[in-house]
């Protein structure tokens, strides 16, 4: 893509138009090879630096009885400077007459790979130094090796403290022949590979009078030739859904458009799930008018024209250009964990907005980033890069890496961190035959959504029942595995030997975590209806439910109402001493103290109702918790 | 310049932010955002309501020192009903009648009790998992080393040793245990990047930022340690012409960042934004 440029003159035969976007540049390799005094010059070279920071960094030297370098002016945070090594990416601003940049200055050290990593993933090019003294070294390589993972194509390699080889253009060339040849069996290419030395601004931004054998370009030369990153609007739709807004009464699909562009009159597929609607309006504030189109890179607000099940995770695409949807890869992973990456171990892999729990079901390889050679394990250390079969426990929708790089890769975490990242190579059709007991995650990937109990509590009369009968059968027609369990119905079958005692009604609840507990092993969102007026007996349910998610619905309807309403004629009963103990009336009812969802159905119409429940509900399948209240 | 140009420089950062808003709105189980009233926390806010489509589903929280500048308390009102802000106002009596203040106390004692200590109190009482902060990275050293979503200890602190790996758009999801997450929206902005945006979309400011007899504030604080810099740019037009030669950093009028050599670090380690 940039080749052309290679062959182009530099910078100083093209029209000086200032490009108001800025280029992120990331600058990687070994440690000591000289990325902090290099930035530090080309800010001084370029005028960058605001007044008084050399003077205020000269001063600070001065006080710890240091001699003053450009590299100081980086590591601004005192343990660095006691260090001497740069602990985390550093971003700096600074423009050349072309355009503005944000230099990344990553640090090489290799305790801190994670954080070259953070920085180079946000560059859309890379300069790489090497001393020419010392050579290339373990981090040249493998800082070649993960920008080539994440895909930063655009490469400059500086040779750097050439002062310190006599400005020998054959210790130059070795360098050059050595690195070229390791880059090659990465897919890299250098642009150029420009010999410098940082510390004395030669080949910075001005031309070294004792490298005259350099032809080539300087370095913010060669920085104004880098293309922006590839625009990848000429891709098929990708647009992720972020979230789901209902804040009024409209119902807004909000996402950021990975790939692609997006229009209304647009047909989309939501995958997985595959269910299809028409964008009908974006919905722009403040308005009046709102985009006609949203290219990659821009936030959309879609309405839809059929009101669908859309849920956070899902990728809207056109119909024709769908991303793949399945559950098992071939993927090559860098790994920055504290601790190994494990075979047979789950973890949370985040692929756009999903976030689903995968099994790294094989290690096929593990590779020296440095040597490239790679071995079987059955585990891989921090810092290393290897290839691995991923198994999701659900369907997810994503694209090979080489065929749409923005959706063909993924971090994986562990405990809410982020420990590695991968790109997908290609889809596994065929797994082998599992074996052993069928375990409840198994259950969970074949229904497509982990297990979950939903327990509605709430006076007799509130309207548990029909909340939770609307909720299953949105459920129901979204593909979900639901089942209703209903105290009344119990009250007639299992439960028919009970009465209405403070320990009858524990052993009431504890049946029907019982069979919620059956239901949910089978994978199924089980939707329990029971008063349970006390707060001892819910929480036994829950602790009996804990290896599933349990999500408290109270359906808090005002005594008066529900009374008023008597559908059973049970209150009038009540009233006049028919029935004993009946909750509310001569029976205390404890309120839950902190439900998950708390639906006051004096302030909430039953749709309302219905829609927390379900978003609940959505949430929770991904991992998460949420305050309701209306 | 169009505001449909999909690709120009401001709308890259503003979808960029408006993202940011949405992953952390949608990661986290109670979000804040803490406004200074200032042009980059004014920023924020019309991010927020760009985000979320009008309304801003979470409430703005104002520490109050009692030394805003009084323009700045009239603003507050009146943007508190053009953005329907659900805004919450804390201050440290408890510090007051102490009699802490900028008359007898250095600044770095005033501000760590007057913001950082009612600003940890506010977090303890809301719990809150998310806070939405106008950091940017062009800033102050210290800031350039931020994440979009950077986590806090249950003290406030900030690890900046052994931070998080952030790439590909996936950010820290989960707060730690009694800590939160600070989320960043602005980090790639710069000081003039904030100034041509609220020039493209007139977004209301204080006008306390436009200079008057020769002077202007580029940056606001509390008043007693807060200092204009000399200026002729009275209005947005000068004020990013302005910008756009001058080498001297924005902080420069803010007292408490200059009393040690490090400062703005130790402020922040102590959970100072």
């Amino acid at each position: 893509m940039n080749t052309q440029s290679l062959s182009q003159p530099v910078s100083t035969s093209l029209p000086s138009v200032e490009d108001h976007r800025k280029m992120h540049v990331v600058v990687v390799g070994h440690v000591d090879h000289g990325k902090s005094t290099f930035v530090g010059r080309l800010l001084n070279d370029t005028d960058s630096l605001p007044n008084g920071k050399i003077e205020q960094v000269r001063k600070n030297c001065a006080i710890e009885g240091m001699e003053f370098e450009y590299a100081f002016l980086l590591d601004a945070l005192i343990e660095e400077q006691e260090q001497n090594i740069t602990i985390d990416t550093t971003r700096i601003f600074f423009r050349t007459k072309q355009r503005a940049y944000a230099i990344i200055d990553a640090p090489g050290h290799k305790e801190f790979l994670k954080n070259m990593v953070t920085g180079a993933a946000s560059a859309s090019a890379a300069l790489l130094l090497i001393d020419a003294k010392e050579g290339v070294m373990d981090q040249s390589r493998r800082h070649a090796f993960l920008l080539s993972l994440l895909g930063v194509k655009q490469l400059v390699v500086l040779v750097n403290k050439m002062d310190l080889v006599d400005h020998s253009e054959s210790t130059y060339q070795k360098i050059v022949a050595e690195y070229s040849a390791f880059l090659k069996t990465l897919g890299l290419n250098a642009v150029h590979f420009i010999p410098i030395a940082a510390k004395h601004g030669e080949n910075v931004v001005d031309r070294s009078a004792k490298m005259a054998w350099w032809k080539g370009p300087t370095v913010t030369e060669a920085l104004d030739n880098f293309a922006h990153e590839d625009d990848l609007t000429g891709l098929p739709l990708r647009l992720p859904v972020s979230d789901i807004y209902r804040f009024d009464h409209r119902r807004i699909i909000a996402g950021r458009v990975e790939a692609g562009a997006i229009r209304p009159g647009d047909e989309l597929i939501f995958q997985p799930g595959g269910r299809r609607s028409t964008v009908r309006t974006f919905e722009d504030w403040p308005g009046p008018e709102s985009r006609s189109v949203v290219g990659t890179g821009g936030s959309a607000s879609v309405t839809l024209s059929e009101q669908i099940f859309v849920e956070r995770g899902q990728v809207a695409s056109h119909p024709a250009n769908q991303p793949r949807v399945g559950r098992e890869f071939r993927a090559r992973i860098f790994w920055l964990g504290k601790e190994p990456l494990i075979q047979n171990k789950t973890y949370r892999l985040r692929l756009l907005t999903q976030n689903v729990d995968a099994v790294i079901a094989k290690i096929i390889k593990v590779t020296d980033a440095s040597t490239l050679e790679s071995k079987e394990a059955a585990s891989v250390p921090r810092d290393s890069i290897c290839e691995v079969i991923v198994r999701a426990t659900r369907n997810i929708a994503y694209d090979l890496h080489s065929e749409c790089p923005i959706t063909g890769r993924f971090a994986l975490e562990e405990g809410g961190r982020i420990h590695g990242g991968g790109i997908i190579l290609d889809a596994v059709s065929k797994s082998e035959a599992p074996s052993g007991k069928v375990t409840a995650s198994e259950r969970g990937a074949r229904a497509g959504h982990p297990p979950a109990v939903v327990w509605f509590t709430g006076l007799s009369g509130s309207g548990k029942s029909t909340i939770a009968e609307a909720v299953e059968r949105r459920l129901f027609d979204a593909g979900r595995n639901v089942i209703r369990v209903d105290g009344d119905d119990l009250r007639v079958s299992l439960n028919r030997d009970l009465g209405f005692s403070a320990a009858e009604r524990a052993e009431s609840v504890r049946r029907a975590s019982a069979v919620a507990g059956l239901f949910a092993g089978t994978g199924h969102i089980t939707l329990v209806t029971l008063i349970a007026p006390l707060a001892a007996d819910r929480a036994k349910a829950r602790a009996a439910l804990a290896n599933h998610t349990f999500i408290e619905v109270f359906v808090d309807a005002p005594l008066a109402v529900c009374e008023s309403r008597d559908v059973k004629g049970l209150y009038a009963k009540a009233r006049r001493g028919e029935i004993a103990e009946f909750t509310g009336i001569s029976s205390p009812y404890e309120a839950p103290e902190s439900p998950e969802v708390h639906i006051k159905t004096d302030k909430t119409s039953q749709e309302e109702a219905v829609d927390l429940v379900l978003g609940a509900i959505d949430k929770f399948l991904q991992g998460k918790g949420d305050d309701w209240e209306v | 310049m169009s505001r449909n140009a999909q690709n120009d420089h401001l709308t890259r950062l503003e979808q960029t932010s408006i993202h940011v808003f949405r992953e952390a709105f949608a990661n986290f189980r109670s979000v804040c955002m803490p406004w200074s009233m200032g042009k980059d926390s004014n920023v924020l806010i019309w991010l927020a309501r760009k985000a979320f489509c009008g309304k801003i589903p979470f409430p703005l929280l104002h520490i109050d020192t009692t030394y805003e500048f009084p323009e700045m308390y009239e603003f507050r009102e009146k943007a508190k009903v053009i953005h329907g802000i659900d805004l919450i106002v804390r201050v440290n009596e408890d510090a007051i009648r102490r009699g802490i203040g900028y008359a007898t106390h250095d600044p770095v004692t005033v501000t760590h009790e007057l913001k950082t200590v009612p600003f940890k109190a506010a977090i303890d009482e809301f719990k809150w998992d998310a806070l939405v902060t106008g950091i940017r990275r062009d800033e102050d050293p210290t800031r350039a080393k931020e994440r979009w979503f950077s986590p806090r200890s249950a003290e406030g602190n900030w690890d900046y040793k052994d931070q998080p790996p952030e790439f590909w758009g996936q950010f820290a999801s989960s707060a730690p245990e009694g800590g939160h997450v600070r989320v960043q929206p602005l980090l790639e902005w710069t000081e003039l990047d904030i100034w041509e945006y609220i020039r493209r979309e007139n977004i209301p400011n204080p006008t306390l930022y436009f200079a008057r007899n020769g002077k202007r504030f580029r940056s606001l604080g509390c008043h007693p340690i807060t200092h204009p810099v000399d200026s002729p740019a009275s209005n947005i037009d000068e004020v990013i012409e302005e910008l756009k030669l001058t080498k001297t950093s924005e902080r420069a009028g803010r007292a408490q960042d200059h009393v040690g050599r490090n400062s703005m670090q130790e402020l922040r380690a102590k959970g100072f934004m």
